[in-house]
């Protein structure tokens, strides 16, 4: 079995179009949130998202891709980009050997919509010939396997809010096992339009708050629902052997990896909490660490339940004791809930508080609830001497997800 | 005239210079593949408020060209 390690990061977030200005953001506590932009917000009881600002694909994509693709290609495409860049991997590597394993919670949800309202207005010949690529979920996947002559496995894992950890982890087993040299991974999500946030909203998982500091407010008492983000999380894993042998930059190791499922609700947890206990701990295996110096990236969404089950979550996973120990935050304070993207923005900023011995914190934090009594890092980054960084996901249809990344 | 008209559409599709487009401009040769003509079609058939069926057939311009000339004489 092969060591696996990181040596590409690419992000489009809510606080920053690129991985320096995503880090900067979250070490200066940057709130991403605010009152929906992209439509009128007057009618819905959900008025706040974490919107992308700024994002201009023509510095990186000619005008035909965009056209071509629905805005989720388009962040995946982009970040994407940013990570080979980074890692120089093309032209080191044989398209054979190279992967993709990308996901996204939804797909082209703009693009149904929109082709929806053509269907709807003009009937079967309105529909563009475009609609069905431009929206299916798998097709960033293989929009980035087009752009990088990659024929290698090519995978896209639909887990929900756990969609781009469970990408990263099969990537991490796929390269483990030989199946590829490298793999592109992560994911991407642009779904916050007023289809959504209605559907959302009616299932009682949106905050209500029209406050802005105030709406993303993870393990905080006074949490009522997450605020929906968007945007891209790419990295680029790589055979250490591979790595080591064109001299690449190497951010840390993926050591570790679990994946369980709740079988017990389409969208609550399980109130208690073992398969996603079950799911830390397996991340954890052979992995022994002074739980001090390990920084846990928490799911962290900011609704009563999930908050409350993943404190549980934890406490089985290290001990009630030793998880009063541990480095917590939830960067989704400041990022919104980015689905099928947020696991891989969380593992960056992970893999980021590993290698620069800061951990980001959970802003907006003011008063304590006695169901989420750990330390969640409140407002202000701290510095700490990190040797583990774990990043957990879990999803509607109970799917949990567990990274671990160590130092190399 | 409708020469003009479509080589406007494609090249507000595709954002390029009209001008550059002629009858023998082939669609595979703007980066245009089968579901960008299948669009296009619609687009033509809007704008001459008419109704075309899309075949193989359509590699170039000129290809497009005569198929609405057929419908509008």
């Amino acid at each position: 079995m092969s060591r696996v390690v990181i040596t590409g990061l690419g992000a489009v977030t809510p606080i920053g179009n690129d991985v320096k200005s995503f880090w900067d953001g979250l070490v200066n506590g940057k709130n991403g949130v605010d009152f929906i932009s992209y439509f009128d917000h007057s009618p819905f009881k959900y008025k706040m998202a974490a919107e992308v600002k700024n994002f201009d694909p023509s510095s990186r994509l000619d005008g035909n891709t965009v056209r071509r693709m629905d805005l989720f290609s388009q962040y995946a495409l982009y970040a994407a980009q940013e990570a080979m860049e980074d890692s120089g991997l093309e032209n080191s590597i044989d398209g054979e050997d190279l992967g993709v394993y990308f996901g996204s919670g939804v797909g082209g949800f703009n693009t149904f919509c929109s082709e929806h309202a053509n269907f709807i207005a003009g009937g079967v010949r309105k529909v563009s010939p475009l609609f069905v690529p431009k929206m299916i979920s798998n097709i960033a996947a293989g929009n980035i396997a087009i752009r990088y002559g990659a024929t290698g496995p090519c995978i896209s894992v639909t887990t929900a809010c756990a969609t781009s950890s469970s990408s990263i982890g099969e990537a991490y087993r796929a390269v483990k096992h030989g199946y590829a040299k490298a793999i592109i991974c992560g994911g991407s999500e642009a779904a916050i339009n007023p289809f959504s946030i209605a559907g959302f909203g009616n299932a009682q998982t949106l905050s209500p708050a029209t406050d802005r500091n105030a709406a993303s407010v993870p393990f905080d008492k006074r949490r009522d629902g997450f605020v929906m983000g968007e945007g891209a999380g790419v990295l680029i894993l790589e055979e250490y052997e591979h790595a080591l042998k064109r001299g690449a930059k190497i951010y840390a190791e993926v050591c570790g990896y679990g994946s369980t499922c709740d079988a017990y609700h389409m969208t609550a947890p399980n109130p208690e909490a073992k398969a996603s206990a079950k799911a830390i701990s397996e991340a954890l295996a052979g992995n022994e660490t002074d739980v001090s110096k390990i920084y846990l990236n928490a799911h962290g969404t900011g609704t009563k339940l999930n908050d409350k089950t993943e404190t549980l979550a934890v406490k089985q996973a290290f001990g009630e004791e030793m998880a009063k120990k541990l480095h917590i935050s939830s960067t989704k304070s400041m990022t919104g809930h980015m689905l099928g993207a947020a696991g891989a923005v969380e593992a960056i900023a992970s893999i980021l508080a590993l290698k620069n011995g800061i951990i980001p914190p959970t802003i907006n934090y003011l008063e304590p609830d006695e169901e989420c009594d750990l330390n969640y890092t409140p407002n202000k980054a701290v510095k700490a001497d990190i040797e583990l960084a774990l990043s957990t996901s879990f999803g509607f249809g109970g799917h949990n997800a567990c990274l671990a990344f160590k130092k190399i | 005239m409708v020469f003009e008209k479509i080589c406007g559409i494609i090249a507000e599709k595709i954002n390029c210079d009209a001008s550059t487009l002629s009858e023998d401009t082939k669609f595979a040769d703007l980066g245009i593949d089968s579901l960008d003509v299948t669009e296009l079609v619609m687009n033509i058939e809007d704008e001459f408020g008419i109704e075309l069926e899309v075949d193989s057939s359509l590699q170039s311009v000129g290809d497009l060209v005569k198929l609405v000339e057929s419908k509008l004489d």
